[in-house]
């Protein structure tokens, strides 16, 4: 099986919508969405949360298979350094982001489509800075697709 | 013989306050009996829209607190009654009440409403002010608890309409009006609350003859989801949306004329947040709020008003107090003349709101001679600045807005502060008169196939204006294994929890599914109710329509209701794989720490101890005390120093209490019930709860040639320098908010303006000769202090207001100093030349929160204080259970609120010691033993040392993860190269089986 291929932006509708799966923590980065939430920031629609209790929880295949199934970006978000509710979770999370952001641009996909990203329970605006920052790149981007697609 | 106690407490009134108290007794072994005069417990703040400063729904926040005091086990409301008589003395007390009949069988009333549907008769709503209509068969408000109906025999007509809708045959026309009943209680706690000034009484300012002048609860009214106008700001007189509204501040408040001289304490920051909901409903508002002095003295307050002025344009005007409002009869548009620097301007506005005041609750009278308790000159329950929970009747406690206006973090760490107090006056009594929460035997839904029901909330407006709840209730009925589907105006209100129990038993539901808020607040309650309806509480899924959705997509209806779809499609995907999850019963030490003996640690030590625990106060310095040996005298003139060495004393002796001095904590492991913290010695202790109480530092200050110029002192040595008599001086200059309230500590730090009237009044009453000069920004002498503001201004104490943006100049000469200040009000330059140049600096983190924050995993705001668990309902836990904090380590506060957070934490430390074991989440990882190869791996990526490679039988050696210590962080699971860990609720499988759910239809709109 062959990696999968950016499709060129051209060839796009324009009203290609980005899907972006974000796995948030329990503790800050999921608090920090809700704060985004409660201080009413506002920003684009495409990114849907699974809420995991540590970062340390995600699992590389996780990422890949959101991948594989058609996601165009993921987030993996956890709590800043020393801040880890377990701890250190959040840095072994961190090491294995740098080997997935190693492996996805071997497969050939562009490391806009996948973050690592540190967000404190009262960093609601970063949570809704990330998003928008994601959604613009990913539509500049286009579509993530198979090459057989 | 010791005399009799009773192990119960009647709580008086049920607003957050008596809530809380209520709760912290019940979950510390106490009965508890919760007496309202009003329909359903909640008080002001179920009135509210939001609350300051996070802007938090405040319906949302206390709704499962309302609906966690309705089905406490050990909690009796009593609700449309008041208080008759009471004889006996503290420990046991006999209380007579009486119930006023509601005219309905409350034991059969169901709430489902129906009677007030076909109720042909239309009254005055009091919930909304009378701003919407309400029938004569009601409910106070939706979300009322108890949800029992009530005649109103003013407006009935007899028609008998209701009583031939009532299903459940609950209508007693002739229910006899009042009856009495006795209970015996062995202490007291009065949280009746405050009362709405009445703003119509001052004429000058039109309430209930302009129709376009509101006062701040009608206005809240407005602003809120659920209320008369469904969260629409409109004009009373012709229904517009206003363009411009006013604030009027200090309505009632710190005003002689209504001899109400003290301030209310919450209406400057309630204001600003009306100001700011009010911008976020009417697009391009402008909002005007006339201040006297901003005071925003509260944690993180000072950001919020910056915000507020800043971020949003609230235009702030200090310096105002507006003296009447004209209408326009024409147009019912409204006057307001005020001064703006040295000019006086007119502008008209199309709305005025009125921030009243708090007043004495209307039940003071009785309760003074029921009680026989002193009240102060307002008719405020008499308190002390030391014993700040205490009344003057032994065994009767006060909290909440009744000993004081205060804004409702302080009403509810008082409330626990008084629950302290009674846990320990009455700690041989508890568990006798309690009885165990029993659940239903679980169902055993193994193997079974899904049967899953989901509940979509529209959160009032705050999911419905946007998603289209209807919409997202069809789809989640066509998704797999859904076999019931409704929605709800609120999810969380107790008529729903009813219903959802109903829903499972009638339609068989083995999994349940809510779409609203964030799990982070209401899966609790929601995970209670399931269990109550005999499913493990671990077969319930959240989706977060709210928080993640309609409140981040407002002006993306159409994309909002897509994703509110796709995250129901997901937790139904999830819910599907859901199993029961069992939870160990962990044992408790029954021990506390507490890091910190300064006024808070010793007093929540000493409290602890006294409930029968065993207590280790761990203090860095040789000596207890921390600040309280240099303070003198309070704001009302007391000496702490009598106090605290008799506190030093009975701690001391105390058999319970082991203080450990110049140690520190360097290591702290475990949770809940079972921690082990060693200390720098090396000694180890073992205790199942924790107080953080390390106090603040006075701040050091750069400014005004501090530590260069013997003259200039603080706030702190001025103090010292007044108790040892020898004190002379021609002028005395003292400069507020020195390194608060700027860019590096934007916050306010509270305390200095108490503490300048403190010493400006000792001065003045010590050596009248002596001019004292108070350089200020705003005066925050908030409650009764304002009294003294008052009094140091007529004992002649001269205050100049300076701007921040040309702070007051010192400069040197000859050994003299100078001080300069651009007066706001004479806009002149004047020019003092003072003996002693004080700086009130300002209360600064204590720098070892840091490494302390780290050692328990604890977060700290963005200027190093401690951050609770939640600004407004949980001001002393943290968000790791078994940890509470108080005192300054929270945020600066005078000594009286440090008294009363430091009880507090003893209070909630009881509600966790008091209890034999701890139930354990379910949560946890597994370890498959057939595909386990026993690397190793999960031993080495583990903190908490869970999983340990045993010899399983002979030869054969597989990882085992210990259930106490696991934590379900789920790191052991993604580093095991066998798959062979899987940690509960959060399985690969189900992670996978979401993603799927999600991007399956993705999957086809590509192919297409």
């Amino acid at each position: 099986m062959s990696g999968p291929v950016t499709k060129d932006a051209r060839s796009t509708e324009k009203t290609h919508e980005p899907k972006i799966v974000a796995f948030c923590c329990n503790w800050c980065s999921y608090a920090g969405a809700d704060l985004a939430g409660v201080s009413r920031l506002q920003y684009p629609s495409n990114v849907r949360v699974i809420r995991v209790m540590c970062s340390g929880r995600v699992d590389p295949a996780f990422v890949l298979k959101a991948f594989e199934l058609g996601a165009d970006g993921v987030i993996v978000a956890g709590c800043h350094p020393a801040d880890c509710h377990y701890i250190n979770g959040n840095e072994k999370a961190a090491m294995r982001g740098d080997f997935l952001s190693e492996f996805l641009e071997d497969a050939g996909i562009e490391d806009q489509r996948f973050r690592m990203e540190w967000i404190a329970g009262s960093e609601g605006q970063k949570f809704a800075d990330v998003v928008k920052k994601m959604v613009a790149e990913l539509e500049r981007l286009g579509p993530l697709c198979e090459e057989d697609v | 013989m010791a005399d009799r106690k009773v192990g119960a407490v009647l709580v008086v009134g049920g607003g957050p306050a008596g809530m809380q108290a209520a709760l912290d007794l019940a979950d510390s072994g106490f009965k508890v009996y919760i007496l309202e005069s009003g329909l359903s417990i909640g008080g002001t703040m179920a009135q509210l829209d939001k609350t300051f400063p996070t802007n938090d729904c405040s319906m949302c926040i206390i709704s499962p607190k309302l609906v966690a005091t309705g089905r406490h086990e050990n909690i009796t409301m009593i609700t449309n009654a008041e208080l008759k008589g009471i004889e006996g003395k503290t420990g046991d007390f006999k209380v007579k009440l009486s119930r006023r009949s509601r005219f309905i069988i409350e034991e059969k009333c169901t709430g489902c409403g129906v009677c007030a549907e076909h109720c042909p008769i239309e009254g005055a709503n009091a919930f909304d002010r009378d701003l919407a209509p309400a029938k004569a068969i009601y409910v106070p408000f939706p979300q009322a608890v108890p949800l029992v109906y009530t005649i109103d025999k003013g407006l009935c007509i007899g028609c008998g309409v209701c009583d031939k809708f009532c299903e459940a045959k609950a209508i007693n026309y002739s229910d006899e009006p009042d009856k009495e009943e006795v209970i015996e209680v062995g202490a007291i706690i009065l949280s009746p609350g405050y009362d709405v000034y009445d703003s119509s009484k001052k004429i000058e300012y039109g309430h209930g003859v302009f129709h376009n002048v509101l006062s701040n609860i009608e206005f809240e009214r407005m602003l809120s989801a659920s209320g008369p106008t469904e969260g629409h700001v409109i004009r009373p007189s012709d229904g517009d949306v206003p363009k411009k509204i006013a604030f009027i501040q200090c309505v009632g408040s710190r005003d002689a004329q209504t001899s109400n001289t003290y301030c209310s304490s919450y209406c400057c920051m309630a204001a600003l947040k009306q100001a700011v909901i009010g911008k976020e409903h009417v697009q391009g508002l402008d909002t005007a709020i006339f201040f006297m002095d901003t005071r925003a003295f509260g944690k993180e307050f000072e950001e919020y008003l910056m915000r507020a002025e800043n971020e949003y344009g609230v235009r702030v005007l200090r310096n105002n107090r507006i003296s009447k409002v004209e209408e326009d009869p024409e147009t019912n548009n409204l006057m307001l003349s005020y001064l703006e620097g040295p000019d006086i301007r007119e502008e008209v506005f199309d709305l005025v709101v009125l921030s009243a005041g708090a007043r004495p609750p209307e039940s003071t009278g009785n309760m003074a001679k029921v009680f026989g308790l002193d009240l102060n000159k307002f008719g405020f329950c008499e308190t002390d600045d030391l014993t700040p929970v205490s009344t003057s009747v032994p065994g009767v406690f006060v909290c909440g807005a009744f000993s004081g206006p205060k804004d409702i973090p302080d009403s509810i760490a008082q409330a626990s502060g008084a629950a302290g107090k009674v846990a320990a006056l009455l700690s041989e009594e508890r568990g006798k008169l309690v009885t165990k929460k029993e659940y239903p035997q679980e169902r055993d839904v193994s193997g079974k196939e899904p049967r899953i029901g989901v509940f979509v909330c529209h959160c009032g407006i705050n999911i419905g204006s946007v998603v289209n709840v209807p919409e997202v209730v069809e789809y989640a009925a066509t998704l797999p294994g859904v076999v019931y589907v409704e929605r709800n105006l609120y999810t969380c209100s107790q008529d729903t929890q009813k219903k959802i129990k109903e829903v499972v038993e009638k339609h068989d539901l083995n999994r349940v599914v809510v779409a609203s808020c964030t799990p982070r607040t209401h899966e609790p309650l929601f995970q209670n109710t399931v269990k109550e309806a005999g499913l493990n509480k671990y077969l319930f899924e959240m989706a977060n329509i709210r928080d993640q959705c309609s409140w981040v997509h407002r002006l993306e209806p159409v994309k909002a209701t897509e994703k509110a779809k796709d995250l129901v499609r997901m937790a139904v995907a999830k819910a599907a794989t859901l199993e029961s999850l069992p939870q160990p019963k962990i044992p408790v030490t029954p021990a506390a720490l507490i890091i910190g003996g300064g006024l808070s640690g010793m007093t929540a030590a000493l409290e602890i101890a006294k409930s029968g625990f065993e207590v280790h106060l761990v203090e860095k310095e040789k000596q207890l005390g921390g600040h309280l040996r240099r303070i003198h005298h309070t704001l009302s003139g007391v000496d702490p120093q009598e106090t605290f060495e008799q506190l030093e004393k009975e701690i001391a002796e105390h058999k319970n209490i082991k203080t450990h001095l110049n140690e520190t904590a360097s290591e702290i492991k475990g949770y809940i019930g079972n921690f082990e913290t060693t200390l720098k010695s090396g000694e180890k202790l073992k205790h199942g709860a924790i107080v953080v109480a390390t106090g603040g530092v006075e701040y050091e200050p750069v400014e005004y040639m501090f530590g260069k110029n013997p003259k200039v002192v603080r706030q702190t040595d001025l103090g010292e320098l007044l108790a040892e008599k020898d004190f002379k001086a021609d002028n005395v200059v003292i400069i507020q908010c020195v390194g608060s309230r700027n860019d590096e500590y934007p916050n306010c730090s509270r305390i200095c303006c108490s503490t300048a009237m403190a010493n400006a009044m000792k001065i003045k009453k010590e050596h009248p000769e002596t001019n004292v000069f108070v350089l200020y920004r705003d005066i925050r002498t908030y409650g009764f202090a304002e009294e003294n503001y008052n009094e140091a201004a007529r004992l002649g104490v001269i205050f100049l207001r300076y701007d921040p943006a040309s702070p007051p100049r010192v400069v040197a000469t000859n050994g003299d100093i100078v001080v300069e200040i651009d007066e706001q009000f004479i806009e002149q330059t004047v020019t003092i030349k003072p003996d002693y140049l004080v700086l009130n600096a300002a209360v600064r983190p204590n720098p070892d929160n840091k490494d302390l924050a780290q050692l328990l995993k604890v977060p700290l705001t963005k200027e190093g204080f401690f951050l609770e668990a939640h600004m407004k309902l949980r001001p002393v836990d943290f968000a790791t259970d078994g940890i509470f904090l108080c005192g300054l380590a929270h945020s600066p506060r005078l000594i009286d609120e440090s008294i009363s957070q430091a009880l507090a934490a003893a209070a909630r430390v009881n509600t966790v010691l008091s209890k034999p074991f701890i139930e354990a989440e379910g949560v946890v990882s597994v370890v498959s033993e057939e595909r386990c190869i026993a690397c190793g791996r999960c031993e080495d990526v583990c903190e908490y040392g869970a999983p340990r490679l045993e010899e399983i039988s002979p030869g054969v050696i597989k990882s085992r993860i210990n259930e106490a210590l696991c934590k379900g962080c789920g790191s052991c699971a993604v580093a095991c190269c066998a798959r062979a860990i899987s940690p509960k609720h959060f399985k690969s499988e189900q992670i996978m089986t979401m993603l799927e759910a999600l991007l399956a239809d993705k999957d086809e709109e590509v192919k297409v």
